[in-house]
């Protein structure tokens, strides 16, 4: 895994939908206004629009390498400023939701691979089936539904209550209390993944020899399977976190959407009901760039993790 | 799903024998159910449906078991039961064509890479690393954004960029088989690399890429859907994701808008994912995961 040309390839993907998009950005710019010959011209050349194409791309990667994406027409903002500004909001929903799904993930596969074929580990297999197939928005309104409209326990929008205006502890609770919702819609099909994951490498670790010769020295079967087991079943489960980063990035912006999270996602959602293109260009940029950045921090992990790897 | 997708070479069993093993398949007799169930409701949907799901009508936001409307109706009084059931034809339409498009690109470029290897292999090994690291979604997204919407266009863009798992898969394989004896036979006849690689390599392939081909018709409807979602459906068609579009604002008043469209999302897709494991069961009897 190369970074710098995966780099390079999002960005040259990133200027081929600007430059193949229908439309002419001078047209738009000057509207109805009817503009003589000549100030087209020069407002193409101040542009850079007259120059070929392989100088325009330099010229776009240029802009990216010293942070500048374009300008928000929606926010009058610079791009930059409110992708960065929204990220955080975004990372503590996809942290929680994927700290829970590793959790109960592992969890659930352990179980599973533990007492193989019994009710819980049919049981284990139906959730990771319900898993891959609830579109997360959907879950997401289902959610919505049972606990806030009917039962009416959690908040449904937001990240914080807008009616009362709460100090220290009490706003960290507020806003984990709004935060409980979006992070289970978001985490359920990754638990699904990495409990369907964990049981399958459970097996194969279990199957092992060191297994074997660790029940003969008389270890206690927990310490079996957790220091032994799951010690060599959880590699894949870290890969399969860090290489899906790209994917919980993308339910995120849907589960944002449905909850009203002020993350990368809905802002993602607002800028594409106000064609606001900059943005959408901007958030595809940033967001690839940080499925790069995540995926070679994977595989260090996954070297720290396994001594036989050395790269 | 299917994670485990072997790579070791399935025994080229007959068809018989394959139909066989998938209907011990539990998993792929349900999915297989549940896919002609979508496709009959698919292709009956006219008669199936109790009227026009896009006819407006005064009976606004009503509960199930109104009379004539027995999933009640949305915020312009448009049928939800017609509406799921002709939502059908757009998400079986857009999965089947668009894995069908991805599976054929995959197959071309993964059987290219495979066998050539080199400079071919190299530039698609760095093409699938980077349709990896872009969301498919947001990608889609901006596509569609920019493009504008349309039955077609979604096909072709879920189909584009679908591609690299069919393409990484087969590649695989040929790489398996370009050494194996009876290719060397063939070559040894003289014949071409392109009949080589079409008639002598790719038949022996076809297993995993049936299971590839399944279990992306899921990944396509989920995608149509959440693209669908996101109001970038045809707007001249009901899809079960721009029903949940519209749900998302009467989600207070009105959980039959967002509960039975997301049912018919969610069946279909656990259907062909069902089915790709039967599949795949039936392709690699010798994993017993």
């Amino acid at each position: 895994m190369q970074a710098v040309p995966l780099l390079l390839g999002v960005v040259v993907v990133n200027f081929l939908l600007i430059s193949l998009a229908p439309g002419d950005p001078v047209a738009t710019l000057l509207g109805e206004y009817p503009a003589p010959p000549e100030y087209v011209a020069q407002l193409r050349r101040e542009f850079g629009l007259d120059r070929p194409a392989p100088v325009r791309l330099a010229l776009y990667a240029w802009n990216v390498v010293r942070g500048e994406l374009g300008f928000s027409f929606a926010y009058r903002l610079p791009v930059v400023t409110l992708v960065a500004g929204r990220l955080g909001n975004t990372f503590l929903l996809m942290a929680t939701a994927l700290s829970l799904a590793a959790l109960v993930g592992v969890g659930l596969g352990v179980a599973a691979a533990r007492r193989r074929g019994s009710g819980l580990d049919t049981a284990a297999t139906g959730i990771s089936l319900a898993g891959f197939s609830i579109p997360d928005f959907w879950l997401s309104q289902l959610l919505v539904l049972l606990f806030a409209v009917f039962l009416g326990w959690l908040p449904a929008q937001g990240i914080r209550s807008v009616r009362e205006e709460y100090t220290g502890l009490a706003a960290v609770l507020d806003a984990a209390r709004h935060l409980v919702l979006p992070a289970a819609a978001l985490s359920f099909r990754y638990m699904a993944l990495i409990s369907r994951l964990t049981r399958a490498s459970m097996l194969e670790a279990m199957s092992q020899d060191f297994i074997l010769a660790a029940r003969a020295r008389g270890l206690p079967e927990r310490l079996v399977l957790l220091q032994h087991g799951l010690r060599n079943a959880a590699l894949p489960v870290v890969t399969v976190i860090g290489y899906n980063f790209a994917f919980v990035l993308a339910g995120s912006a849907l589960v944002e959407t449905v909850f009203g999270w002020p993350g990368v996602g809905r802002l993602l959602y607002d800028a594409m009901l106000q064609r606001d293109t900059p943005v959408l260009l901007g958030v595809l940029l940033m967001v690839s760039a940080t499925v790069v950045v995540v995926n070679l921090l994977t595989d260090l992990l996954y070297a720290a993790l396994d001594p036989r790897v050395r790269y | 799903m299917a994670t485990v997708l072997a790579t070791e070479i399935p025994p080229a069993a007959g068809g018989r024998e394959f139909w066989r093993r998938f209907r011990r398949s539990r998993a792929g007799v349900i999915g297989l159910s549940l896919v002609v169930l979508l496709v009959v409701v698919a292709l009956a949907a006219p008669l199936l449906a109790p009227r026009d799901p896009q006819t407006t009508s005064m009976v606004t936001l009503n509960p199930p078991g109104t009379p004539g409307h027995p999933l009640g109706t949305d915020n312009l009084g448009r049928d939800i039961l017609s509406g799921v059931l002709w939502g059908s034809r757009v998400s079986l339409t857009v999965g089947v064509c668009a894995a069908a498009t991805a599976v054929l690109l995959g197959v071309f470029i993964g059987s290219l890479a495979g066998f050539y290897g080199g400079w071919a292999d190299a530039v698609l090994g760095r093409i699938t690393e980077l349709f990896q690291v872009i969301p498919r979604f947001v990608l889609a997204l901006l596509v569609v954004a920019l493009f504008g919407s349309g039955l077609w266009k979604l096909i072709a863009v879920i189909g584009i960029l679908s591609w690299p798992q069919a393409a990484r898969v087969v590649r695989g394989q040929v790489m398996a088989l370009r050494g194996a004896a009876y290719v060397d036979a063939a070559r040894v006849l003289g014949l071409r690399n392109a009949r080589i690689i079409f008639s002598e390599i790719l038949p022996n392939v076809l297993a995993p890429v049936v299971v590839i081909g399944s279990l992306d018709v899921a990944g396509a409807i989920l995608l149509e859907a959440s693209l669908g979602f996101f109001g970038l459906g045809d707007p001249n068609l009901v899809s079960w994701g721009m029903m949940l579009n519209n749900a998302q604002a009467h989600l207070r008043e009105a959980w039959w808008m967002s509960v039975f469209p997301g049912l018919g999302i969610s069946l279909a897709v656990l259907g062909f994912n069902l089915m790709g494991d039967g599949l795949n069961d039936a392709a690699n009897p010798r994993l017993d995961v």
